[in-house]
């Protein structure tokens, strides 16, 4: 009898002591999210920066009238739908029913207030001008509006995708308000703004009268982790449930955790070689003996033979170790605007060096790779691995890394009259859009600057044929036309080889087990595709 | 006295100046900034208007004047990156800066004195032995690494710690800190120890030294024939002596902490200016950068005059007139 009391009692005290202890740790693990994400914020004004740590926080507060699915693939958001009344004219019907986070209803008014803000943010780095200019807006009805361009204008579902829509009661407040959460009618989005410390992290809670259904997590916290290790340990250690942009290396290690859950899906990046084809003697190649020789990268055979010689799986193999795809095209099979003809090319050594030969240079010559350092993944390894194939295809082959901000200004306009410096170098390009119009305009196309074309074409590749299927593709209002012709582009520059793609990336994200992330190609983290498992 | 400290100023002002030459065409030697700030979305035209809108169109020198004609009325520029006033950027997060560092500073005298008082006095005992060995690492081995090496071992490995950030803050009389809560402690931590590593082996040493020397002087000898107590010969007659040097070194030292402290605030993502220095650079985002230059500098010459006042204090043969001539 004293025996089952005294054990009763102490049975009793354990539970009593352990009873709140476990409902506090319950509480806090059940319902609030912490994610270290790999880039600091510049601003939380959804429309003061274009940068991607900008425009993922602000999709969780700020909802746009297209919205772009795990795949890019546009998805109606506030718009319920849309459609080209002609080829220069389109129909949005906004979403009813919808309130920004003070309670007020959402209607085209704030699309128009949302409309004139974004453009002209002051001293804004990036502004969202590209995405609104020439496009005159008209408010039908409070749930309809209809843009009129000047000229055939495919894109304009997609532009509308880029940017988020504020509340007209916002358009005047400045960035730093926006920063200090002033902006209280906010966006109609899943989550609010609850706190948001510069270069440290941004707090969200729930927005509970989310039109889209409510959110199981009652607190986001977004910690910015800028060092990678860092936020793998971070997540080792529980400070947080997830992490984005897992370093390659920490990959295998996390998928063998059975306390963790890895997921990733293909990117939208793809890792390429630019190189010069306009200069007639280009600054960093020179004969073996270091005398002036005419630029070969002029010379379709060779450029065939560089990019025969680079050994795709292995550098997915080994230096990616495995999270990257070998690429043949600038956006992985599937997106839009891809071709289904192309494939990576085949390492064939041989090959390579009969090319080489025909055109004149069977002894190669003599060439400097330059890249940037630690902007993509493993670039300097990349840049290496690559020297090395070159050399055993008997370019003698140098490489020089640079800071990023070194970099892709001597990369962009280091020569004088200001024209790309460098020969041959390794970039990476990301297809924001999600569509293939955005890489062939901005890196194949010749550059002019009145057409706004080619504006990223470091190695000047210019070719009529090209940018007569691309403007053809940029009239063309029909999406299952536009994807035909833009795919026919994509194959004139990729057979003519104006650039060489060697991999798409991996996103990558960890978390621990029990929750669930839904990978994205846009490399961005949203809590809304973050679940309980 | 005056003199002295107007003579102090004066050379600060120039320091200052020649440092904010060097770091503005320093900048713009590695780099445009415009690249690292727009979209690379972007086409010429964008690129273009961004680079007017930012003045980076015109030429170096012409940049340089209309930042001198701002700075001449007290404004230091606005970041690039961030569009809000570079001074303001830096003093928002310099309460973090000052906490990691103070904690590390007095990580280092509480560790480092103790342990090299002992060594000092017991030279050739093994443990004195061991402490000096393990000085050498905490000299040799990089900040980074160790930094690394605390988070596996003490977050991930035994969870004792958390790996990240700074704990929740509050205000007192208007600056933020987090060392009011025990999980603000708990953060402070690994960041401050990793900081407070190099100088724990500099204290160390110094303490060494220093008593290694005084232990033989004819006053620690008489007061050992007087019959003084252990305690009281180390405590007041060894300790009090072997000070002066420590405090002038770790007085330099602290400005050091707080302006170096860039690897240790990015391992550990300790939201403080060192992080945004570093953000600074990748990005070129020249105003903070100048702006962060002009703080230390400050800084380091506010330390120096302080330390210059306390060692006059502690060493009454000490006058600072002297300094000048």
């Amino acid at each position: 009898m004293e025996m089952i009391s005294k054990t009763g009692l102490k049975g009793l005290k354990v539970a009593i002591l352990a009873a709140p202890i476990m409902a506090i740790a319950g509480l806090a693990s059940a319902q609030e999210l912490r994610i270290g994400i790999s880039a600091e914020l510049s601003a939380l004004d959804p429309h003061y920066h274009n940068l991607t740590p900008n425009n993922m926080m602000a999709r969780h507060i700020y909802e746009p009238l297209v919205g772009q699915d795990e795949k890019q693939a546009l998805t109606p958001r506030l718009a319920e739908s849309w459609k080209a009344i002609d080829d220069t004219t389109w129909e949005f019907k906004l979403r009813k029913n919808v309130k920004f986070h003070d309670g007020s209803p959402f209607t085209a008014d704030d699309v128009i207030a949302t409309f004139q803000r974004a453009p002209n943010v002051p001293k804004s780095p990036s502004s969202f001008n590209a995405y609104v200019r020439g496009k005159e807006l008209t408010k039908v009805d409070d749930h309809t509006i209809r843009i009129k361009t000047a000229t055939p204008a495919p894109l304009v579902p997609t532009d509308l995708s880029t940017f988020g829509i504020i509340s007209a009661k916002c358009k005047d407040t400045t960035t730093e308000e926006f920063n200090l959460g002033k902006c209280t009618a906010g966006g109609t989005g899943a989550y609010k703004q609850a706190e948001y410390v510069a270069g440290d992290r941004v707090v969200l809670t729930p927005n509970e009268n989310y039109w889209g259904g409510k959110e199981p997590w009652s607190k986001v916290t977004f910690k910015m982790i800028t060092s990678a290790p860092t936020r793998v340990a971070a997540l080792l250690a529980g400070d947080v449930d997830v992490i984005e942009n897992v370093p390659t290396s920490d990959v295998a290690r996390l998928k063998g955790d059975a306390k963790l859950n890895v997921t990733s899906t293909v990117s939208n990046r793809v890792i390429y070689f630019h190189f010069d084809t306009f200069r007639d003697v280009s600054p960093f190649i020179t004969a073996k003996d270091g005398s002036e020789i005419k630029n070969p990268l002029k010379d379709l055979r060779v450029r065939k033979a560089l990019s025969m010689a680079i050994n795709r799986p292995a550098i997915v193999d080994r230096i990616m170790e495995k999270e990257a795809i070998p690429a043949g095209q600038l956006l992985p099979d599937g997106f839009f605007g891809t071709s289904k003809k192309l494939k990576p090319v085949t390492y064939d050594l041989n090959g390579a060096k009969k090319l080489l030969a025909e055109a004149g240079f069977p002894n190669g010559f003599k060439m400097k790779l330059h890249g940037p350092n630690g902007r993509y993944l493993n670039d300097t390894k990349i840049i290496e691995a690559v020297a090395q194939m070159f050399s055993r295809l008997g370019i003698e082959t140098e490489v020089e890394t640079l800071p990023s901000a070194n970099f892709f200004t001597r990369a962009s306009q280091g020569a004088p009259g200001n024209l790309p410096e460098f020969s041959f170098i390794l970039v990476g390009w990301g297809a924001g859009t999600g569509e293939s119009s955005d890489s062939l305009k901005a890196l194949l196309a010749t550059f002019d600057p009145k057409k706004g074309m080619g504006a990223t074409n470091r190695g000047r590749y210019s070719n009529p044929a090209f940018d007569a299927k691309l403007e053809e593709a940029l009239r063309t209002v029909d999406d299952a036309k536009r994807d035909l012709t833009l795919a026919a582009a994509m194959e004139i520059g990729m057979e003519d080889v104006g650039l060489i793609p060697t991999h798409y990336q991996l996103n990558t994200w960890a978390s621990r087990k029990g929750i669930k992330v839904q990978a994205r190609t846009d490399e961005y983290t949203l809590a809304t595709g973050i679940r309980k498992e | 006295m005056l003199a002295f400290v107007l003579r102090r100023l004066a050379q600060a002002l120039f320091v200052i100046a020649a440092m904010l030459v060097i770091v503005f065409f320093g900048v713009n030697v590695v780099g445009d900034p415009i690249y690292m700030l727009i979209s690379p979305d972007m086409d010429q035209a964008q690129i273009a208007e961004t680079a007017r809108a930012f003045g980076l169109d015109r030429p170096i020198w012409e940049q340089f004047l209309i930042f001198l004609k701002n700075a001449a009325q007290g404004d230091l520029g606005r970041s690039f990156v961030h569009g809000e006033s570079a001074i303001k950027l830096i003093l928002q997060r310099m309460p973090a800066t000052l906490e990691l560092a103070f904690v590390a500073l007095f990580m280092a005298i509480l560790i480092g004195l103790p342990l090299g008082l002992y060594a000092g006095l017991k030279p050739e005992s093994r443990s004195s032995r061991l402490i000096m060995a393990v000085s050498i690492l905490g000299f040799s081995l990089p900040t980074f690494w160790v930094g690394l090496m605390l988070i596996l071992t003490f977050a991930v490995g035994l969870g004792w710690l958390p790996a990240t950030g700074r704990g929740p803050t509050v205000s007192i009389l208007g600056i933020e800190t987090s060392l009011l809560s025990l999980d603000g402690w708990q953060h402070v931590a690994l960041p401050a120890l990793n900081l407070a590593l190099l100088k724990i082996s500099l204290v160390i040493r110094l303490a060494r030294a220093g008593a290694r020397e005084a232990a033989l002087m004819d006053y620690v000898k008489f007061a050992r024939a007087k019959g003084l107590s252990q305690r009281r010969i180390i405590g007041v007659h060894i300790l009090k002596n072997i000070m002066i040097p420590i405090v002038t070194v770790l007085g330099l030292e602290f400005g050091s902490l707080v302006a170096f402290s860039v690897v240790t605030e990015t391992i550990f993502a300790w939201p403080g200016m060192g992080r945004l220095l570093l953000e600074a650079i990748t990005r070129l985002d020249r105003p903070v950068i100048v702006a962060y230059v002009m703080v230390v500098v400050v800084l380091f010459v506010a330390i120096n005059l302080l330390v210059d006042l306390i060692y006059s204090a502690l060493d009454p043969r000490v006058r600072l007139t002297e300094a000048t001539s």
